[in-house]
């Protein structure tokens, strides 16, 4: 990965607004992301944090009742302003995604083949036989047993395994530059989660693909970023190398997300961590920090104001006001 | 698939058989004796012993259905009390003429009730889904011999566009398919589609207002199916369902549908019935609704195969 390549995907301010009985709902307010060629962002946060939402939104996979704000470019192009027919032509060609549960992601009527197929015939003019050539070479690729015979199966025949790698084999059908993954190993069996987490590592490799990685799972992440962003009610908390957001977490978000998973084993009197609290309601946020009521280190200012980005080190930034304190108090540190 | 066919097939037998006893006993249940009808008042004891010994209504109920039962598998449905003619003609006819409208009824009901089904599916919570709504709960709830009624008079009375009863020109009782005839059949047909189509629209839109919200339209978009694609999904994923409810309703108006055949003087099974019931004539009613039992649970094995054909979730096995 050269430092110097253009980001493929850049979102600047992104914000999306759901409607809703009492108004509009703001699930994402101000996310910006920047990804190269070959990179993997992991998306961290609880349900609720708008991970998901962003991630859509940079395929405008919302109802169209949903408003998106801010800029999105992919590919140098400009995903907001796409009319409905080159939005079509852009789904699954330079972007495409993966389902949190495979089992739901395919239709339950057509053979698994036949909707690789499908994808492909979408977007190059080629023939139905070739078209399902291409399927069977996926499967190969991503390590379905007897490839052949699983093209011919409809989805509730196949394993949750099986149907994640048909669900990968599915999107790297027409060579995308991106590959937007919702929680792909949430629904997986936890060894099942570490070959589909190692599969997608190699083809990453393999195809130079950029990942955004949407996961609610601090190990998941760590496995497979080379940056994370953790995003707690609609925006980013924190971002920055995987080790330096590992090691040296500087949002109490952050930490409070690291110290609630258990370190092998936890003895049988030991309590697990937790956040205290939940997070807030979007209808209604609280002043400042949306953090602040469940944070530790609550002081009267961070209710006054949203706080800013605040370097940590070279590429890490947190929005803490604690941070912005302590860096002034310390300059140059 | 044959042999899931086949093996449906032979499920039905036993269920054929329940149904054979059903139909003769529910009869039985009847009060009154179906030949002091035709007796003369005035007949002896001995007179009418004679003639209950000739339509065999003196002997005990297994036997009497033990023949009933050997008659029927030869396609011998007994003669009709009242009128002295083959049960298994009168019914044959009756069963032709309501077939042709009950189809008809659920073709337009089918049609109408898909069309305002996926729009209102489509369109949830627009005026569109509102109007579809309205429509669809007048069809099931406006009692339809009214509706027939109503039409009756628009129509035929204040229009003079449509012939207000029967199945042909001159009372003729056979069908044809000419517009002498076809003038006939509209009115009922179209009455007689307002239940199915009030049915399967809602059934329609619950359906697509549920496919819609699968993870699985999401996943289509996402790879880049425009919305007719999508479209193409949506119906193929509601065709099992909507087909089973459009082939089930067939079956309830190939029989239920007394009420429309009295107002039309539709000469079908409802109409036969009807007579039937009216005039005691228990081989008459017997025969009908066997052979409407019958065409429900072949309707039933129909729909049942087909829906099976149509969805690779549901076991063949």
């Amino acid at each position: 990965m050269s430092m110097t390549a253009e980001p493929i995907v850049e979102a600047v301010g992104l914000t999306v607004d759901f409607a809703s009985a009492k108004g509009p709902i703001r699930a994402v307010s101000g996310v910006d992301l920047s990804l190269k060629p070959g990179e993997t962002l992991a998306l961290l946060g609880e349900s609720g944090s708008g991970k998901s939402v962003s991630l859509r939104a940079l395929m405008r996979l919302h109802p169209s009742s949903a408003k998106i704000g801010g800029s999105v470019r992919v590919d140098g192009r400009d995903v907001l302003a796409m009319s409905a027919r080159e939005l079509s032509a852009y789904r699954g060609k330079i972007v495409s995604m993966i389902f949190q549960d495979p089992g739901l992601a395919f239709d339950p009527v057509y053979r698994i083949g036949d909707q690789i197929a499908e994808a492909v015939m979408r977007h190059e003019r080629v023939s139905r036989a070739e078209a399902r050539k291409r399927a069977l070479e996926l499967f190969e690729r991503v390590r379905i047993p007897s490839p052949e015979r699983r093209l011919d199966n409809y989805p509730h025949e196949m394993s949750g395994g099986m149907r994640q790698r048909a669900m990968i084999a599915l999107a790297l059908a027409c060579r995308p530059k991106v590959l937007l993954a919702d929680e792909p190993t949430t629904a997986l069996d936890a060894t099942v989660q570490i070959q589909v987490l190692l599969l997608l590592r190699e083809l990453q490799r393999e195809f130079g693909l950029a990942i955004v990685f949407v996961t609610h799972d601090v190990g998941v992440a760590v496995e497979i970023a080379d940056r994370i962003a953790v995003m707690y009610a609609g925006r980013i908390v924190e971002s920055g190398p995987c080790a330096d957001v590992i090691r040296n977490a500087a949002h109490p978000y952050t930490r409070g997300l690291l110290s609630s998973r258990s370190h092998g084993a936890l003895g049988k009197d030991e309590r697990l961590k937790a956040i205290p609290g939940s997070p807030p309601d979007l209808a209604a946020p609280p002043p400042g920090c949306a953090f602040g009521p469940r944070c530790e280190s609550f002081a009267e200012v961070c209710g006054s104001a949203m706080p800013d980005n605040v370097v940590v080190s070279s590429s890490h930034i947190a929005r803490c006001v604690r941070l912005a304190i302590r860096n002034s108090s310390q300059p140059g540190g | 698939m044959l042999l899931y066919a086949l093996k449906r097939l032979v499920y039905v037998l036993p269920v054929a058989f329940g149904v054979s006893i059903v139909c003769f006993l529910l009869v039985h249940l009847a009060p009154g004796d179906p030949l002091t009808a035709i007796m003369p008042i005035d007949a002896t004891a001995e007179q009418q012993a004679q003639m209950r010994a000739a339509y065999g209504f003196d002997k005990p109920l297994p036997v009497q259905y033990g023949i009933w039962l050997f008659k029927v598998l030869q396609g011998d449905l007994g003669a009709s009390i009242a009128s002295g003619r083959p049960v298994a003609s009168e019914v044959g006819r009756a069963v032709g003429n309501s077939l042709i409208l009950a189809s008809l009824a659920t073709l337009i009901g089918f049609g109408f009730g898909t069309f305002f089904g996926f729009v209102a599916g489509y369109f949830r919570g627009s005026p569109l889904d509102r109007l579809a709504s309205v429509v669809s709960i007048l069809g099931v709830s406006v009692p339809h011999y009214w509706l027939g009624m109503v039409m009756v008079i628009v129509f035929s009375a204040l229009l003079g566009w449509l012939p207000s009863t029967g199945a042909g020109p001159g009372g003729s009782t056979a069908w044809r398919f000419d517009w002498e005839h076809l003038q006939y059949i509209i009115l009922p047909a179209v009455t007689m589609s307002a239940i199915p189509m009030g049915i399967i629209a809602r059934t329609v839109r619950a359906l697509v207002a549920d496919i819609l919200s699968q993870d699985f339209v999401q996943a289509l978009r996402a790879k880049g199916m425009g919305e007719w694609p999508v479209f193409k999904h949506v119906v193929r994923n509601a065709a099992p369902t909507a087909l089973a409810v459009m082939g089930l309703q067939l079956g309830y108006l190939l029989g239920g549908s007394i009420l429309i055949e009295t107002v039309f003087a539709w000469p079908g099974t409802g109409f036969l019935l009807n007579t039937a019931i009216f005039q005691r004539d228990l081989p008459l009613l017997q025969g009908t609704i066997l052979v409407l039992a019958l065409f429900f649970v072949a309707l039933n094995l129909i729909v049942d195969v087909l829906q099976s054909s149509l969805d690779p979730r549901i076991q063949r096995g």
